[in-house]
């Protein structure tokens, strides 16, 4: 079982939490042009990296926040979490 | 060859079975081939064996990072159904039943085809309704289906819960009779030995680690053994094809995604069809051996650890124990994990890239051995040809970019959120 540490209540097992997918992929910014090919980059195409994945959780069954996962996906080792709105370096 | 015979298992009764032939040679890898497939599973061993025998090209080499059939199609529930409603699946997966049919005959070796029947079960009205139209548009493509009331499906499964208060009451469900279960390893073994008959190379412990392209067209593979010249290259790799694509600098509409299965210690013959459980993921069947081999969802997150998390197991057979009280008697004997090259709407991709000479066969989800002959067929065709066949021109690449989606189960662009 995966354990994840919730920034705001701590270290949860995986079952309180669901899965959001990749967190690197940006939205396009919506008052610039915006073209066929980015539209299908933003919803469809993914990286699926082997290794370190920054991903995003929600803390579904618990204080319901969106967070930030970086984990392996190879070892499913968890290395570090943020807050959905976090810079990381 | 030796021909896999009664008169050929007496002949070698009298040494001993010493003297039969290696069912396929380990070559070392040649300079130069007309075709290299990469991924030695099931469906990249069909693929080199319909290039052969269809379109008579033998110069070719099928490179295995490991060893061959040790990937999915030695991993999965062994089911085989074309039970599809939209036509692109229905059609492709029907001309692969055609082909299962004939499969221990063709590659002269028993991969233990058994039609047992799959049935869907339906747990309300609405899914009753579903399911005719699914079974009424299987129907039209010329696929058997029969659409079961409750009384109908208890004569099949009285195993199954019908009691009065369960939380999923069994309204009915939908049948393929023709659907069923073949022994997926000798699936994998009977391709690469008739490949390998005809001249095919089966390269295993042979790592691809990059690519040779030049003014957008291929000229060879640099591998762990060698570099390779070749004209045409096929990705035949599964759960691994994010990876080479990385190499190749191209992102896909694809997330690998990790899915378990598990079979109980075995028991006398109790369930002789396969069965999914409609309010839910889960299907079950029984081996020859007589466990009862079972999966269901996806683990959920991108992963490719080929080894589960034990809360989707549990989730997985609660549904089973919810459909088939008895099961929870069971001890578990073996539980796995595979890893799912999961597309955006859950169909397959088998095209042409923006590159030369290469071609992408990815995207099977949960549905890959199935899809073993049919997938293998196509697949060489397009290589062949360089161009696709009619049965796999709706698996393209850009269908996502034209908005040509073929979401079978209506589940949207991401397959893996249930």
């Amino acid at each position: 079982m995966l354990h994840i540490k919730c920034p705001y209540c701590g270290m949860r097992s995986q079952n309180e939490f669901s899965y959001g997918g990749d967190a690197s992929v940006k939205r396009p910014e919506l008052n610039k042009e915006i073209s066929d090919q980015e539209w299908d980059s933003f919803v469809y195409n993914r990286k699926s990296l082997r290794g370190k994945h920054l991903e995003l959780w929600q803390h579904l069954s618990g204080c319901r926040q969106w967070i930030k996962v970086e984990r392996d996906t190879a070892t499913h080792e968890i290395f570090n979490t943020y807050k959905a709105d976090e810079e990381i370096s | 060859m030796q021909n896999y015979s009664i008169f050929n298992l007496i002949k070698n009764a009298f040494t001993n079975h010493q003297n039969w032939d290696l069912a396929w040679k380990d070559p070392t890898p040649k300079k130069e081939y007309d075709v290299v497939i990469i991924g030695g599973g099931g469906h990249g061993l069909a693929t080199a064996y319909y290039l052969a025998k269809e379109h008579n090209i033998t110069n070719v080499a099928i490179i295995e990072k490991g060893w061959i059939g040790g990937g999915n199609v030695g991993r999965n529930t062994t089911i085989i159904r074309s039970n599809y409603m939209h036509d692109e699946n229905a059609l492709f997966s029907e001309f692969g039943m055609n082909l299962w049919r004939k499969m221990s005959q063709d590659l002269n070796y028993n991969v233990m085809f058994s039609p047992r029947g799959i049935i869907n079960l339906a747990h309300s009205d609405a899914q009753m309704n579903a399911y005719a139209r699914r079974g009424n548009s299987m129907r039209l493509n010329g696929i058997d289906a029969l659409l079961l009331n409750r009384e109908q499906v208890k004569e099949i499964i009285p195993m199954a819960d019908f009691s009065d208060n369960v939380r999923f009451p069994i309204f009915g469900g939908l049948m393929q009779p023709s659907a069923g279960t073949a022994r997926h390893d000798a699936v994998a073994w009977g391709y690469a030995r008739q490949a390998d008959s005809m001249g095919v190379d089966i390269i295993q412990n042979c790592e691809v680690t990059g690519f040779d392209i030049s003014a957008g067209k291929i000229k060879g593979v640099r591998t762990s053994r060698g570099d390779i010249k070749v004209k045409k290259v096929g990705l035949c790799v599964a759960g691994s094809t994010n990876i080479l694509a990385e190499k190749l600098n191209m992102t896909l509409p694809i997330e690998t995604h990790l899915l378990q299965a598990c079979v109980s210690e075995p028991v006398k013959p109790i369930l002789d069809r396969v069965v999914t459980f409609g309010a839910g993921h889960f299907y079950i069947s029984q081996s020859d051996k007589g466990e009862m081999v079972m999966g269901g969802d996806l683990d959920g997150y991108n992963s490719y650890a080929q080894r589960g998390n034990l809360p989707t197991l549990q989730h997985v057979l609660t549904e089973g124990i919810a459909m088939m009280p008895f099961l929870s008697k069971l001890r578990m004997l073996r539980t796995w994990g595979g890893i799912m090259d999961m597309s955006m709407d859950g169909s397959p991709i088998i095209d042409k890239t923006h590159i030369d000479g290469l071609y992408l066969n990815c995207g099977w989800c949960y549905g890959g051995f199935k899809a073993t002959p049919a997938s293998g067929w196509t697949f060489a065709h397009t290589i062949a040809q360089d161009r696709v066949h009619e049965l796999n021109a709706g698996f393209s690449l850009n269908r996502f970019s034209t908005g040509h989606l073929i979401d079978e189960k209506g589940l949207g662009t991401k397959t893996w959120i249930s």
